[in-house]
């Protein structure tokens, strides 16, 4: 039987290439991580999940990430706009700057960071001055996931931003809108499903980040202590179950901020 | 002579520049209330900057524009009682048809019954009734455009201002939506005012063209005026299908200075078959039929006349013409540019002229 021919060749081997990829890197390693889980019995599973130090710890890794997402999304539309509204000297610069903290080791960001935010230095100082303290707080953790996660919200909104015409904004003035009607009725809808990607995908880094978060997070038990230091920790005493139980849950959390973030995709590309 | 007409629209002594590029130069013209305006010109002729302008999306730098006798410089976009149809058509992608429709009115604090009342009466209007939940996306281009049309409309401005409404649609459905166009503005009675680079299109559906080059006004009135008639040498080359010729060779225009340059249109131009009549032999012409191309509804012939190529069109029903054919060519009309590039005149063929006294 004669093989239909395709437009574009190399199918076969391109798609052989993708699912040796996924396969070797993501599925393997997920699977691994439920195989080793499954050494513990049921009940031993859930009593190291739903250990009150492990609970505190859920309640601070998602709540600064989420947080510091929510901040990084208003933050992120700012920024992504002036980049591509407006022209001004050191646009250049200033829009590859957005990409360093893709590029910096993530523990040189947490330590500089602390370094700044200690009550002893210039903006610690500054705060502390107010009562506010940062470095060895949860502010000073969700300062330092914010870092982490500015680029993906204004890489994502960057591009539909771009396309999407001034005519836009004109027709909606035309039609007696004011400007932050014309925003928040006419722009934000367009835009929504973009930032949505960009403020799931920083969340979903957000609570797996652990170099740039551990120097600034204090780590105190029940207070600052996020669950990748958990994990880190029980890796530490060699109880790989443990770790790897914790570490499930913390997948499916993921999971669930990306399906998320699946369903509102959908939903705009059907309209 | 008095103006008896009622004046709507008024432009006076508009100029813009961006950065070295004059977009608009001293324009001045007014527009009757309940006509219908073709602003026609090539592009970056300074049209498109004129209804910005006038809608309030882009400031003069100096003039003033008066709409029902009120200046309006100082009035923002949305309160000029304008609807404005945008090339392409920027509906909104996320809205469906209905809320595309009712967003003028929502912003305007219209009565949701109200609004209902007045979408529905839209959508029959421009006869897309059972369309209302659709999203842009699942419209056909013609549809699209009566979307924006009622949007436009929506909240019953007294000016209608479009774009190159007919830019991004097809050819076929192009000429369609011209005639529902000019329908529709007649039904409603707005004063409207188009954009376009087409000349068939201004010409098929204006009341008046405005013809524009170089951010100047070259031209004002009726079609066929602005047609026969052209009064500057940018308006003899931009309408029709102008040929340059040397027409001190042709034996009808002997007489005329030979210092100005002449531009003739396919229209003016018999060519008749060896064998049949020829009403005016003394200034009829001899050619050869270098090229015969099927255009439809005609056939278009290039001769070959005194080492020039002509063009000229032949009903389908009369006898076929072949390449390379021997053939009696006549000149009816030629337009003369004057030497000094500013004058146009028409010269009429000179038996035509001994005949008609």
């Amino acid at each position: 039987m004669k093989k239909k021919k395709r437009v574009i060749p190399g199918f076969s081997l391109s798609f052989g290439i993708v699912t040796a990829m996924l396969g070797l890197g993501v599925v393997i390693p997920l699977c691994s991580l439920a195989v080793f889980s499954l050494k513990l019995t049921g009940a031993e599973f859930i009593a190291t999940v739903t250990n009150p130090r492990v609970l505190a710890s859920y309640r601070v890794s998602i709540l600064t990430s989420f947080t510091a997402s929510l901040i990084n999304a208003v933050m992120g539309l700012i920024i992504a706009w002036v980049l591509v509204r407006y022209r001004f000297p050191g646009k250049r610069l200033m829009d590859g700057m957005i990409e360093l903290p893709f590029a910096l080791p993530t523990a040189v960001a947490g330590i500089s960071l602390t370094h700044l935010t200690v009550p002893e230095r210039w903006i610690g100082s500054l705060f502390a001055k107010n009562g506010i303290q940062i470095a060895y707080t949860r502010i000073g953790i969700t300062a330092a996931l914010v870092f982490i996660g500015i680029p993906f919200v204004v890489r994502s909104i960057q591009p539909v931003l771009e396309k999407l015409e001034p005519e836009y904004e004109e027709a909606a003035a035309m039609l007696g809108a004011s400007r932050t009607q014309a925003f928040f009725q006419v722009i934000l809808p367009e835009i929504f499903p973009a930032l949505t990607a960009g403020f799931t995908m920083a969340f979903a880094r957000c609570i797996g980040e652990y170099g740039s978060v551990v120097f600034i997070a204090g780590n105190t038990p029940y207070q600052t202590e996020i669950t990748p230091l958990i994990i880190m920790a029980k890796l530490q005493e060699f109880d790989y179950e443990g770790s790897t139980a914790i570490a499930l849950v913390m997948l499916l959390f993921s999971f669930l901020i990306l399906f998320v973030n699946a369903i509102v995709q959908n939903r705009a590309s059907k309209r | 002579m008095p103006d008896h007409t009622q004046t709507y629209v008024e432009l006076k002594h508009i100029s813009k520049t961006f950065k070295n590029f004059k977009a608009a130069d001293d324009i001045s013209f007014s527009v009757e209330k309940g006509k219908l305006i073709g602003l026609l010109g090539p592009s970056g002729s300074g049209k498109t900057t004129i209804l910005r302008i006038l809608a309030g999306l882009e400031t003069a730098d100096s003039g003033e524009i008066y709409i029902d006798g009120k200046p309006v410089s100082q009035i923002p976009a949305g309160k000029r009682g304008i609807g404005f149809v945008f090339q392409n058509y920027a509906l909104f992608r996320h809205k469906t048809v209905f809320d595309n429709i009712a967003f003028g009115l929502k912003i305007n604090h219209w009565k949701k019954g109200d609004i209902q009342y007045r979408v529905d009466e839209l959508m029959e209007l421009v006869g897309l009734t059972g369309l209302e939940e659709r999203y842009p996306k699942q419209l056909s281009g013609g549809q699209r455009q009566r979307v924006a049309f009622a949007r436009a409309l929506a909240v019953q401005p007294q000016l209608l201002l479009l774009d190159e409404p007919f830019a991004a649609i097809d050819a076929k459905v192009r000429k369609e939506l011209r005639e529902w166009l000019r329908e529709l503005i007649n039904q409603v009675g707005i004063t409207s005012i188009f954009v376009t680079h087409d000349q068939d299109e201004a010409v098929e559906v204006a009341d008046k063209i405005i013809i524009t080059n170089h951010g100047r006004i070259e031209q004002t009135g009726s079609p066929v005026e602005v047609y026969n008639n052209p009064r500057t040498p940018f308006v003899v080359q931009f309408l029709g299908n102008p040929i340059s010729i040397d027409h001190t060779r042709f034996k009808g225009f002997r007489d005329t200075t030979a210092d100005a340059s002449a531009v003739i249109r396919p229209e003016y131009i018999t060519v008749r078959k060896k064998n049949e009549p020829c009403p005016h032999p003394a200034t009829t012409e001899e050619g050869i039929v270098e090229r015969v191309a099927f255009r439809g509804n005609v056939m278009e012939l290039t001769v070959r006349v005194h080492g020039q190529h002509l063009t000229a069109y032949r009903q389908l029903g009369q006898e076929l013409i072949h390449e390379g054919e021997n053939v009696n060519v006549f000149l009816q009309r030629i337009y003369l540019i004057g030497a000094d590039g500013e004058s146009v005149t028409i010269a009429v063929d000179e038996s035509l002229r001994r005949e008609n006294g």
